[in-house]
C-alpha cells in the first residue's frame, strides 16, 4: 500500500470507530416546546405551567431540550409561533384555551410531531388534550369563603365565559351556599387572562360594592395586592400568591403540571406517546392548594382540609344533584354527578341562586 | 352607601384617567410641534418599570418619579435624534421605538416581578376634603393627579399665552416658513418631544406607583396607544384632553361597576365608543377645515424637516 492511501484508511477507520462510539454513547434529546400566554412574571397561570417545565428539565436533564415562548397573544400571531415551534420541535404544549384553532391546524400540517393543548376539547392522533379540575379547588375555596365573609358577598373577578371559568364560578357558588346559605356572588367579566391594572379596577370596583372576599380567574397578583391593601380576603390562583397578600391570602389553588408533563415528554422520548384526553384532579395530584394561611379559625381550616382529603379519595364531587340550572330547569337529581361531556366540558349555565345575567 | 359608592367611583375614573392624561398632554405637544410620536406605549412603560426599580431600592417617591420621567425622556431623546437629525420617518421610528421599549422594559424588568412596593397613596388637603361628597373625591385625591391637572394647565398656557408657545404651534402649522423667519425649527421639536417622553413615563410610571403595586411585562397594556387616540380626539386642545381621558379611562370603570350591578351593557360596544366618536370627530375637523380655529390638525404633522439653509 502507499503511504498515501495508508493515511487515509487510517484517517476512516479512525473516524468510523469515534462515530460509533459516540453515537452509542449519547441518543437524540428531545426537545419540547411550550407556548405561554402570558409572562413567567405573572406568578399566577403561566408561572405553574413553567414550573412543570422546569420540573421536566430537572427530572430528564440533558435528555429534553426546553424552548419556551412567552406572552403569545391568542390570535393569528400565534398560529405563526406553533408553525415555527413545529419544525424543531418534537412535542409541543399550548398552555391557553384560545390557541386551539391554531394548534389543531399545526397539528394536521405536522403529523409527526405531537402536540398537547391545555384546557381544550378538540383531538386529533397528534393531538392531546388536558384539563384540572379547577373546579375542585374552587369547591375547598367556595367553604372557606362562605364561611369567612362577614359581608355574604363574594367578589368573582372573571376573564371568559368559556366553560372552565363558568365552571369554578357555579363550583366556588355551590360550595359557599352549602355552608352559608345568605351568600350571595358578584362576577365582574374584564374580558383578558392578564392585565393588571384592569384587574385591580375590577377588585376595587366589587370591594366598592361590598364584596368582602375576592376570587379570581385572571393570571396576575393584582386583585390580591387590592384585597391586602383594602384589608379584605382573597385566594391565590393558580399559584401561592401569599407573597402579595400575606394577610389577605387564606389559601391558594395550585396548578401542578410537572408530573403530567414529564409523563408525556417521557412517553416521547420512549416511543409510547399517544393521543389522550387528561382531566385530572385533587385525586391526582394536578390541583394542589397553598398551605392554610393563619387567618382563618381552626374550624374552617379543619373543615376545608377535610374537603380536601374527601376530593383526593374520591369520595365527595362538588357538583352532586340536587342542582337546578338558573333558570329553574332541573340539571342533576338527587346523589347525582355529572359526566365529563357534555355536562362539564361545555357548561354554558349558571347554576341556581346565582341572581348575575349570563354573559352572552 | 351610595354616596360612599359614588366617589369610589369618581377616585376610580381619576385612576384610570391619569396615565392617558399624561401620555396624551405629552404627545399633544409633540404634536402641536408637527412631529408625530408613535413610541408612547414604549416610554410609558420604560417609565413605569424604572419608577417601579426605584421605589423598590431607596423607598422614595419623589426619586421614583424624577427617573419615570427621566427614563421616558431617554427613549424619546432616541426618538428626537433619529427623527430630527438622521431625518427617519417619525412613523416607522415611533413603532420601533414602541418595539423596543416594550421589549427592553420586559427584559430590564425580569428580576422585579417578585417585588411589591408600598403604593404612593392619596392625600388630603386640610380643611377642603371635609366637605361632605366633593371634599373625599374632589380633595383627596391622589397627588400625581393633581401633577396631571396642572400639566394640562401648564402646556395650555405655553402654547396659548407664552411666545415660545406661539413660535412652537407655528413650527407645527408651516415649518418652512418659521425657519425662514430664523426659529430653530429643530431645537423646538427636540424639546417638545424630551417633555412629550417625560410624560409617558409619568404616564406609565403613574400604573406601577399608584394603581397596582407590581411589576409585570406589558402593563400598559395599550394605553400608550389609547393616548395617541386621545389626542386627535380632543383635537389638539389641552383641556379637551381631560374630557377624553375621563371617557376612554372612564369607560372600563363605569362598566365593571355596571357589571356588578348586573346593568347588562355589552363590553364591546362600550369600549367601541371613544373610537367611534373620535372617527366622526376626524371627519368633522375635514370639514371645519376653511375656518379659522385652533381645532385642526397641525399642517406639518409627520413631515420631516429638511432645513433648506
Amino acid at each position: 500500500m502507499s503511504n498515501r492511501r495508508f493515511s487515509s484508511v487510517l484517517k476512516l477507520s479512525i473516524l468510523s470507530v469515534v462515530l460509533a462510539f459516540t453515537g452509542s454513547v449519547s441518543a437524540d434529546p428531545v426537545k419540547a416546546a411550550f407556548v405561554y400566554i402570558g409572562p413567567t412574571g405573572d406568578h399566577g397561570w403561566t408561572f405553574a405551567h413553567d414550573q412543570g417545565a422546569k420540573y421536566v428539565k430537572e427530572k430528564m436533564g440533558d435528555d429534553v431540550v426546553i424552548t419556551t415562548v412567552e406572552s403569545v397573544e391568542e390570535n393569528s400571531d400565534s398560529e405563526r409561533v406553533i408553525t415555527s415551534l413545529a419544525r424543531k420541535n418534537d412535542i409541543i404544549f399550548t398552555t391557553s384555551f384560545g390557541y386551539m384553532n391554531p394548534t389543531v391546524k399545526v397539528a394536521k400540517r405536522y403529523p409527526d410531531v405531537k402536540f398537547e393543548h391545555a384546557t381544550g376539547y378538540m383531538l386529533e392522533d397528534n393531538l392531546s388534550v388536558y384539563s384540572a379540575r379547577f373546579y375542585e379547588g374552587r369547591h375547598v375555596i367556595g367553604k372557606i369563603a362562605g364561611r369567612m365573609t362577614k359581608s355574604n358577598v363574594i367578589g368573582y373577578i372573571a376573564s371568559f365565559p368559556i366553560p372552565e371559568v363558568i365552571r369554578g364560578i357555579n363550583s366556588a357558588y355551590l360550595a359557599a351556599k352549602s355552608v352559608n346559605p345568605d351568600v350571595s356572588m358578584k362576577i365582574v367579566w374584564v374580558y383578558t387572562w392578564y392585565d393588571p391594572g384592569k384587574e385591580a379596577d375590577a377588585a376595587n370596583a366589587l370591594i366598592a360594592q361590598g364584596a368582602d372576599i375576592l376570587m379570581q380567574h385572571t393570571d396576575s397578583t393584582a386583585p390580591i395586592t387590592v384585597a391586602e391593601e383594602k384589608g379584605i380576603y382573597a385566594f391565590g390562583q393558580a399559584s401561592n400568591m401569599r407573597e402579595w397578600g400575606p394577610n389577605a391570602q387564606l389559601t391558594g389553588i395550585i396548578d401542578d403540571w410537572g408530573p403530567y408533563y414529564l409523563a408525556r415528554v417521557q412517553a416521547v422520548k420512549d416511543g409510547t406517546w399517544t393521543s389522550s384526553d387528561t382531566f385530572d384532579g385533587v385525586k391526582q395530584g394536578m390541583v394542589k392548594f397553598a398551605p392554610m394561611n393563619n387567618n382563618m379559625p381552626v374550624d374552617v381550616k379543619n373543615e376545608a382540609m377535610k374537603a380536601i382529603i374527601d376530593l383526593s379519595m374520591g369520595a365527595i364531587h362538588p357538583f352532586t344533584g340536587p342542582i337546578n340550572k338558573q333558570d329553574g330547569t332541573p340539571w342533576l337529581a338527587e346523589g347525582e354527578t355529572p359526566p365529563n361531556f357534555p355536562d362539564l366540558l361545555t357548561m354554558d349555565f349558571y347554576v341556581e341562586g346565582i341572581d348575575s345575567k349570563y354573559p352572552n | 352607601m351610595i354616596e360612599n359608592l359614588l366617589i369610589e367611583i369618581f377616585i376610580g375614573i381619576t385612576i384610570a384617567s391619569a396615565p392617558l392624561i399624561f401620555a396624551a398632554i405629552g404627545e399633544l405637544l409633540v404634536e402641536r410641534s408637527g412631529v408625530l410620536n408613535l413610541g408612547v406605549e414604549g416610554m410609558m412603560i420604560v417609565g413605569a418599570l424604572l419608577g417601579f426599580v426605584v421605589i423598590s431600592h431607596t423607598g422614595n417617591p419623589y426619586l421614583a418619579v424624577l427617573a419615570a420621567l427621566v427614563a421616558g425622556m431617554m427613549i424619546a431623546s432616541i426618538f428626537a435624534f433619529l427623527t430630527q437629525f438622521l431625518l427617519t420617518n417619525q412613523v416607522a421610528t415611533g413603532l420601533a421605538l414602541t418595539l423596543f421599549g416594550l421589549g427592553f422594559a420586559a427584559f430590564a424588568g425580569r428580576d422585579y416581578t417578585e417585588v411589591t412596593i408600598d403604593l404612593i397613596g392619596p392625600i388630603h388637603i386640610p380643611i377642603l376634603s371635609e366637605i361632605p361628597y366633593i371634599g373625599p373625591s374632589l380633595f383627596s385625591l391622589n397627588p400625581l393627579i393633581y401633577l396631571a391637572f396642572f400639566m394640562v394647565y401648564l402646556v395650555w398656557w405655553f402654547l396659548f399665552k407664552t411666545k415660545q408657545g406661539l413660535i412652537l404651534r407655528a413650527i407645527g402649522d408651516n415649518h418652512d416658513a418659521a425657519h425662514a423667519i430664523g426659529h430653530n425649527v429643530v431645537l423646538y421639536r427636540f424639546m417638545a418631544i424630551l417633555f412629550g417622553g417625560a410624560m409617558a413615563g409619568l404616564g406609565g410610571a403613574f400604573l406601577s406607583l399608584v394603581q397596582v403595586p407590581i411589576w409585570g411585562e406589558g402593563m400598559t397594556a395599550g394605553r400608550g396607544w389609547i393616548a395617541l387616540g386621545l389626542v386627535v380626539f380632543a383635537s389638539w386642545q389641552p383641556f379637551r384632553i381631560i374630557l377624553g381621558a375621563v371617557i376612554f379611562g372612564g369607560i372600563t370603570v363605569l362598566q365593571l361597576h355596571a357589571q356588578g350591578f348586573d346593568i347588562r351593557i355589552s363590553a364591546q360596544y362600550l369600549s367601541m365608543l371613544p373610537y367611534l366618536a373620535t372617527i366622526v370627530i376626524l371627519v368633522s375637523l375635514r370639514m371645519r377645515l376653511k375656518n379659522k380655529t385652533n381645532r385642526t390638525v397641525p399642517n406639518c404633522l409627520g413631515r420631516i424637516f429638511h432645513s433648506t439653509t
